[in-house]
């Protein structure tokens, strides 16, 4: 991957002036990858990793495995595409093995998160079965631990 | 109680009382204990060794192969060495005979001196460098010969200055390249120059490769890799800079059989073996840590651009080093000597460097800038850096 997107995934609020010095360029240079990125459609937005369990919310996060009946044209785009837009699905993989497709979903309570699957998921044409996990805790998310390792603790100088 | 009843100090023995404190210790002793303190003066990796290595040194204690090993090191570790050595610079050595591995580079380079010294034998080694250089050669009994490095060569070491200093009782030549405190590298006109000075003043040649894998441009060119050399070449290397893995305590030396023979005839008596613990980390740290070192060395080369360009825009002048995670920059253009500049900046700013005069007096105006730090307090202490030059340019 091009260093430039590795730096941005790793701090995406790197300023731009940095961004140049570590790669050894100007910072008219990063502008413009970066939005040529973004016009390709390679860089999809800018969001913040958030710690949830360290927010006072209720918010309650699940996984559902998703059996569909794949369609003769399209396969299981439609489908995706259809379930894709409920706001409530945050990620949405396509997988191999026994299931097809993985949700990430979010609502209020467990009772809306039920509610979603039962009333909007589940009944959908195409849908066959759902299986669906809650989530007790985040340990990583995106590459990140949630509590980070140790500081430093080097010696302050040394040969 | 008689008169020349002796007290502790006096039973300290003379070469070791005339030895002079590193300039590095100095420093630490003004830094400890600071709060606040960004510091650039840490010769270490930041990264936390890798997981897959500590997760191996766990297995090894549950596994309880936590017994001495052979005084060599296990014939794994040194059959993957000697395939890492074939790997790396095209050098053969038999792990049988030819490899010994040991607690750090430190280590090594202290058998190998002692190995190889007699009383008042001349060793040539170029500054600034490493500290614990010269201290070593002098408790070997021998006569530390310094060699200066210059700012125009960027600091690489060249024969006409070595010519300079060799005389008829010179036995030996040290070497390290990548360089800390310089982050000097050498190309391959710079290693075979090396090696036909060595071959025609009939000197044996340490080289201290420790930093060999954190090499960022112009390839690596090893003193290992000269066939002409190999009968005359003690290598050393180790896993505290490439893995991150410095309180593992392990490295090895590389070197024909007789000399290894004698260097493995101190390490037995003095040391017994590297941990048992540690060598099974460094076999899975060579036979599984290119991806690691690879994200490592992505990392370092990358902040390396960001200092050198924050440096030199600020005014203090420095080169590109191709290898290490040390930046050399010149303070001259400040009037302020290192230890002047280095002071006022913890004291007034609160980052730490080391003044270049504590690896020698030839690195007198420089600053030496560890960039083995997070984004985050590499760009505070530039900022800070920036603020401060500024000041004094007023
Ligand atoms: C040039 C050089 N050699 C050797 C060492 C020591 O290495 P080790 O941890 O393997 O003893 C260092 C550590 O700073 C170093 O910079």
């Amino acid at each position: 991957m091009d260093a430039l997107l590795d730096l941005l995934k790793k701090n995406a609020r790197e300023s731009d002036a940095t961004l140049a010095k570590l790669l050894g360029t100007t910072e008219q240079e990063v502008r413009a990858r970066i939005a040529a990125y973004e016009q390709e459609g390679v860089i999809r937005g800018f969001q913040a990793l958030l710690n949830t369990d360290r927010l006072d919310t209720n918010d309650v996060r699940a996984v559902i495995e998703l059996r569909i009946r794949p369609e003769r044209e399209g396969g299981f785009d439609r489908v995706a595409a259809r379930i894709g837009k409920f706001p409530q699905v945050e990620s949405m993989y396509l997988m191999s093995g026994a299931y097809d497709l993985l949700l990430f979903v979010k609502g209020a309570s467990l009772q809306e998160v039920a509610n979603f699957v039962s009333a909007r998921l589940a009944p959908l044409d195409g849908v066959l079965s759902t299986a669906t996990h809650f989530m007790l805790k985040t340990y990583k998310d995106q590459g990140v631990l949630m509590e980070s390792e140790p500081h430093d603790d080097r010696l302050q100088v040394c040969p | 109680m008689t008169t020349d009843s002796k007290s502790a100090p006096d039973f300290v023995a003379p070469h070791v009382r005339s030895l002079p404190k590193s300039g590095i210790r100095d420093f630490f002793d003004i830094v400890a204990g600071r709060k606040d303190v960004i510091s650039l003066g840490i010769g270490e990796p930041d990264f936390q060794t890798p997981w897959h290595i500590r997760e191996r040194a766990i297995e090894a204690i549950e596994r309880g192969a936590t017994r001495y090993t052979s005084n060599l090191g296990t014939p794994e570790l040194r059959q993957a060495l000697a395939a890492y050595m074939r790997q790396s610079f095209h050098a053969e050595y038999d792990w049988q005979h030819e490899i010994l591995v040991t607690v750090g580079v430190s280590e090594a380079f202290d058998l190998a001196l002692r190995a190889i010294l007699s009383p008042g034998d001349e060793v040539l080694y170029h500054e600034p460098c490493f500290v614990a250089y010269a201290p070593l050669i002098r408790m070997a009994h021998g006569v530390p010969v310094p060699v200066e490095t210059f700012r125009k060569d960027d600091f690489r070491l060249t024969v006409a200055e070595l010519e300079k200093k060799v005389t008829p009782r010179t036995r030996a030549l040290l070497l390290n390249f990548p360089n800390n405190p310089t982050g000097a590298t050498l190309d391959l006109t710079d290693t075979e120059a090396l090696a036909d000075f060595a071959i025609r003043h009939n000197l044996l040649v340490i080289s201290d490769e420790v930093y060999s894998e954190l090499t960022y441009e112009g390839g690596r060119h090893s003193m290992a890799a000269i066939p002409r050399l190999r009968d005359r070449l003690i290598f050393l290397n180790g896993f505290s800079k490439a893995w991150s893995m410095t309180g593992f305590r392990l490295g090895y030396a590389c070197a024909p059989a007789p000399l290894t023979d004698a260097m493995m005839k101190i390490h037995q008596f003095g040391m017994m073996c590297a941990s048992s613990i540690s060598q099974t980390a460094g076999l899975e740290a060579v036979r599984h840590g290119d991806a690691a070192i690879n994200e490592m060395r992505d990392s370092y080369h990358l902040r390396r651009n960001f200092v050198v360009a924050s440096l030199n825009e600020m005014g203090l002048d420095c080169f590109m080093p191709r290898g290490a995670f040390y930046v050399f920059p010149s303070i001259q253009s400040t009037g302020l000597s290192s230890k002047e500049f280095a002071l006022r900046l913890l004291n007034e700013y609160n980052v730490a460097c080391v003044p270049g005069g504590a690896f020698g007096a030839c690195g007198e105006g420089f600053l030496r800038c560890a960039y083995a730090t997070g984004m985050e307090p590499l760009k505070e202490a530039m900022d800070r850096m920036r603020t401060f030059v500024r000041a004094l340019a007023r």
